[in-house]
């Protein structure tokens, strides 16, 4: 399985990730969120950045479940959801991730057919460092 | 006064050419690169010596300095190349027009080769960091361009209310009409909405015949001034507006991230082009759009202003982009049916169509809407004749 390859804006959201919080990069003078995360704030054009913890909660607002040709790893769980899913916090943030049973469930663990947009979401923190997202209602 | 004076039908398209398309060729990417530029140069009755301007776009593996000693051009004066994959086949020709309009250049050859059909797929090279943040998709499974098209197209179909139907609509309309092309890799394939509906998922909402194909070619075009362009041995294509778009906040493929993911770079593309032509989409006889997967052609549609926001899937209804229809469509059967060359088979067809020499000729068609890849920041051509 594929691990984020990260870069220096990026790498902030993903140590807070492995500490079981999920945040998001937000301008430390005009307080707009931003995603991904970037050098500059592309409303005020700051330069200064924090990182604002959200609930975790959100909905789906997209998903395509994906079938072979793929990666090993991915392909022996196929087929298997990929969502996006809007942050109850900051609506314009959306992540891409899985819905899976519960922290460290596989790929494959939540039929896709259980999935709808609109549908609401919490985010779990996974052994491996990715949060992924759990249904409300199952 | 509308358009940029100097631009606006100041350079033509005078010279078409292109190799075989099949799944597997047998010469290399650089010698395919030189015949289809070689037979674009015949066909427009120019020698190589007389180029002087190049403009390919990324993933081109032949470059500047080897095509020019292979097939003999004289000094090159301008060279670019544009980014972002299917989005930049029609910003060659773009490109070359500006030179050739301003004075920096009097004869351009846009290009491209490419053996994508026998070479291996990009998505499966994971040590290449694609210029979308792979970070924020990959790990979870969104691992190919049709996955994250996908994503786009399941939240389209559902705010609009599209359905399967309306990409078999495209599908279909392309498969038509490489039925009536010999040099599709479609040709003697014909497509029903049972095959369709009864295929298998690549990506869910998208299925086997929602995906372009994967093709080894090259195609090349040739671009001239107004006044060496009426010398030429074709009548001229002339290229009356041209444009990039690459809208505010935008993202590539996984364009998720900003206000309002359903509207993308054609739209930016489109404000540009029409504001800087004498035509409007009304105006538009026949199109060749982008259609690496399907779901791309109603989103380009609505950005081209062919219809409203939302309405793209309506649009295909009633056989709309087949030939008699409101916008006969990708006429030598696109990238979906005839092949996949990163979209530069849309322009050699739009020439054809312009000269009346299609394989699937719309009767009298004066105007031909060229567009890139929607969904990475791309490029689109007005041409008439």
């Amino acid at each position: 399985m594929l691990s984020p390859v990260t870069d220096a804006d990026g790498a902030p959201f993903w140590e807070y990730a492995a500490r079981g919080e999920l945040r998001v990069q937000c301008c430390a003078d005009c307080g707009e969120a931003r995603f991904p995360p970037r050098p500059c704030c592309p409303h005020c054009q700051s330069f200064a950045s924090t990182w604002r913890r959200t609930s975790g909660a959100g909905r789906v607002w997209s998903y395509v479940v994906p079938h072979p040709p793929l990666l090993p790893g991915y392909a022996e769980r196929a087929p298997y959801n990929v969502v996006v899913v809007e942050l109850a916090d900051h609506p314009r943030v959306r992540l891409v991730g899985n819905v899976v049973t519960g922290p460290d469930a596989a790929l494959d663990s939540v039929p896709p057919d259980r999935i709808r947009i609109g549908a609401r979401v919490q985010a779990v923190f996974c052994s491996d460092g990715l949060p992924r997202w759990t249904l409300e209602r199952p | 006064m509308s358009g940029v004076p100097g631009f606006k039908d100041a350079t033509a398209i005078v010279g078409i050419g292109q190799t075989p398309f099949a799944r597997r060729l047998g010469e290399d990417e650089r010698t395919l690169a030189c015949r289809a530029v070689v037979a674009a140069l015949d066909d427009a009755g120019i020698t190589p010596g007389e180029v002087d301007a190049l403009a390919s776009y990324t993933m081109e593996e032949t470059d500047e300095v080897e095509l020019a000693k292979a097939v003999g051009f004289g000094d090159l004066t301008f060279f670019s190349k544009v980014g972002y994959g299917g989005g930049g086949s029609c910003a060659t020709v773009g490109h070359l027009a500006t030179a050739i309009a301003a004075g920096q250049a009097s004869v351009g050859v846009a290009w491209r080769s490419r053996k994508r059909g026998s070479g291996p797929r990009p998505w499966r090279d994971t040590t290449a960091q694609l210029p979308t943040p792979a970070q924020w998709t990959r790990p979870y499974g969104l691992l190919r361009p049709v996955d994250e098209i996908a994503m786009l197209a399941r939240r389209y179909l559902h705010e609009y209310g599209g359905t399967r139907d309306h990409l078999f609509n495209v599908a279909l309309a392309c498969r038509n009409r490489a039925n009536q092309n010999p040099d599709a890799v479609m040709y003697d394939r014909p497509l029903t909405r049972e095959m369709y509906m009864t295929s298998r998922w690549i990506s869910e909402p998208l299925c086997l015949f929602d995906n372009c194909l994967e093709t080894d070619g090259a195609l090349a075009c040739v671009i001239v001034g107004r006044e060496r362009a009426r010398d030429c041995r074709r009548p001229p294509v002339w290229v009356h507006s041209a444009a990039q778009g690459l809208p505010a906040q935008h993202h590539g493929m996984v364009n998720y991230w900003n206000d309002d993911p359903l509207t993308g770079p054609a739209w930016a593309a489109a404000r540009h082009l029409w504001k800087h032509a004498d035509l409007t989409p009304q105006d538009v006889d026949v199109a060749q759009i982008y259609d690496a997967f399907t779901a791309l052609v109603p989103l380009s549609l609505e950005g081209y202003g062919f219809c409203g926001r939302g309405e793209g899937g309506a649009f295909t209804e009633g056989g709309a982009l087949e030939i008699g229809g409101r916008l006969p469509l990708n006429t030598g059967g696109g990238g979906l049916s005839e092949a996949y060359v990163h979209g530069f088979n849309l322009i050699n067809e739009g020439v054809r169509q312009l000269r009346g020499t299609s394989t699937a000729q719309v009767p009298g068609a004066a105007t031909c809407l060229v567009t890139a890849g929607e969904g990475v920041p791309t490029s689109a051509l007005l041409l008439r004749s």
